[in-house]
């Protein structure tokens, strides 16, 4: 376990933050050097503003060591407004309710945490966009 | 560039082995191997393996390896492709051979799983996904497959059973293979009430983790020249990559590096879909099944699960795939199954694959690491 190998991604963690390419116009995900549709180099990091829907969705219930104490715990693949997909846990709903085009927004959750005296890791989830903003 | 061809083949039975350890199984397949190839030694060893660090903690397999197996001194060297890592040692000893540069080479494939168990063997496959971005939110092979499958039902209207055919088919085969794990027939209710892993993936659409080696003997022509026994060659070969992290695909549903692979061997052997006779997919759950079907031209985006309902993968259909069992039949020792894959088709050109065996003269054999980042093809022709 890494303090700096936690530390180092907080920006993609916390704001997620995406990289748009100043030629064709594509958002990806993260920090990206090489555009991934038109192989421009010519990029701008950006924020991704954390609003989409569910893309596809699953339930997990044989978790990796780490995150046995979630289980059954529901992730999905968001499209994002901006256009890229992120992997994330949904968060905030019941296992019965998600499907395919819920409209999601992210927030900031614990997501691991290394042992009683280790490294809590915070980053993002998605949970379904509150009913006002809707 | 030279012909290669594949003078020997051997495998350990894919299971639990408690009492056997990875340099063990590996090498008594590789002694199986060399017995029939008629050779005692090679130029080189090329060791597929992709947890060998994380799951017994042994790294620098190759070399431990070629010293129990008898070849000390010979060149040794691991092959990490996560579950593709079987497919990528064959390929990296066909170029060897084929390059001219090696006359005679052994590829091993080997894992061994079961000294870990559950969550600790799930972080480990997990190690096959982008750590950062899929790793971290819990997501493992198994997860990632269960999204790919969900939009797959939502894109193309269909349901969790319709995938029951691929892991029926995989059973059956598995009955006749004695070197399989699940020598029992499963059924479509059985499938159906199963346990869910990562809904909507069960745990009968999900290839079994176990131990298991298997290696194959690949030499140039003037080698086999010498040889009176019939041999396999291999007539296309070529690997591809896309991203590793699901979420930087254009489409997720299409296995770009899987189309890419299989192209550049079908372009190589000068074949079409409808002359391979057999084909051994990398099956770790059923949607990969489907999505190779489709990748591999055999079916159109969205039929791959059709192909499959219409009986057509069966040993009498116009597709057969996982005719030993595949990795959900035969078992799944990850960075082995590219081998065992190759060992299979041998069997088959060969007329060895006893009540499995299918008329077959062009087998292929596609190995995929993660949700197919890595996807490596071989297209192998047999003696007649």
């Amino acid at each position: 376990m890494s303090l700096a190998r936690h530390w180092r991604l907080q920006d993609q963690r916390y704001r997620l933050m995406g990289t748009q390419c100043e030629e064709c116009g594509a958002r990806m995900l993260g920090r990206r050097y090489i555009c991934t549709r038109c192989k421009s180099r010519n990029l701008q990091a950006c924020n991704l503003k954390g609003q989409g829907a569910v893309y596809s969705y699953t339930v997990v219930y044989d978790a990796p060591s780490g995150y046995e104490g979630l289980v059954p715990y529901p992730a999905g693949l968001v499209r994002l407004d901006e256009g890229p997909l992120v992997a994330a846990q949904l968060t905030d709903v019941d296992i019965e309710e998600v499907y395919v085009g819920m409209p999601v927004e992210m927030v900031t959750r614990r997501l691991r945490e290394y042992g009683e005296d280790g490294l809590i890791v915070y980053g993002y989830k998605f949970r379904p966009k509150l009913k006002d903003q809707v | 560039m030279r012909k290669v061809y594949i003078t020997g083949f051997g495998q350990t039975r894919v299971q639990e082995h408690w009492g056997r350890s990875a340099r063990d199984l590996a090498t008594s397949s590789i002694l199986e191997a060399l017995e029939r190839a008629e050779v005692e030694g090679a130029d080189a060893l090329y060791v597929g393996n992709a947890l060998g660090g994380e799951l017994t903690g042994q790294e620098h397999i190759a070399a431990l390896i070629a010293d129990f197996a008898g070849l000390t001194g010979t060149e040794a060297v691991r092959v990490e492709a996560a579950g593709g890592s079987g497919g990528a040692a064959v390929r990296l000893g066909y170029i060897a051979v084929a390059s001219g540069l090696q006359n005679v080479v052994i590829v091993t494939g080997v894992e061994k799983m079961s000294d870990l168990a559950g969550p600790a063997v799930e972080e480990a496959l997990a190690t096959s996904a982008d750590e950062e971005y899929e790793g971290v939110q819990g997501l493992s092979p198994v997860g990632l497959s269960a999204l790919l499958m969900r939009r797959y039902m939502h894109e193309y209207d269909c349901e969790r059973r319709d995938f029951a055919p691929f892991s029926v088919n995989s059973h059956q085969n598995a009955v006749n293979n004695e070197y399989a794990m699940f020598r029992r027939p499963i059924t479509v209710e059985a499938f159906e009430k199963a346990r869910l892993v990562a809904d909507p993936i069960s745990l009968l659409d999900s290839a079994p983790a176990a131990d298991g080696a298997a290696t194959v003997v690949l030499c140039s022509e003037q080698v086999v020249g010498t040889r009176k026994r019939a041999t396999v060659e291999i007539v296309g070969s070529a690997s591809a990559t896309d991203s590793v992290a699901l979420h930087d695909r254009g489409n997720p549903l299409f296995l770009h590096a899987a189309h890419e692979s299989v192209q550049g061997a079908y372009a190589q052997a000068g074949v079409a879909p409808e002359q391979i006779d057999l084909f051994e997919p990398h099956d770790a759950f059923a949607i990969l099944s489907a999505l190779s079907l489709e990748a591999c031209g055999f079916a159109s985006e969205g039929q791959g699960v059709r192909l499959a309902m219409e009986g057509e993968i069966g040993l009498g259909g116009s597709i057969p795939i996982c005719t030993m069992g595949g990795l959900k039949g035969r078992g799944y020792p990850v960075g082995a199954a590219g081998v065992y894959q190759i060992v299979e088709v041998c069997q088959q050109l060969l007329g060895e694959a006893g009540a499995n065996q299918v008329d077959a003269w062009v087998g292929m054999t596609q190995s995929l690491g993660g949700t197919g980042a890595t996807a490596v093809t071989h297209i192998l022709k047999g003696p007649r």
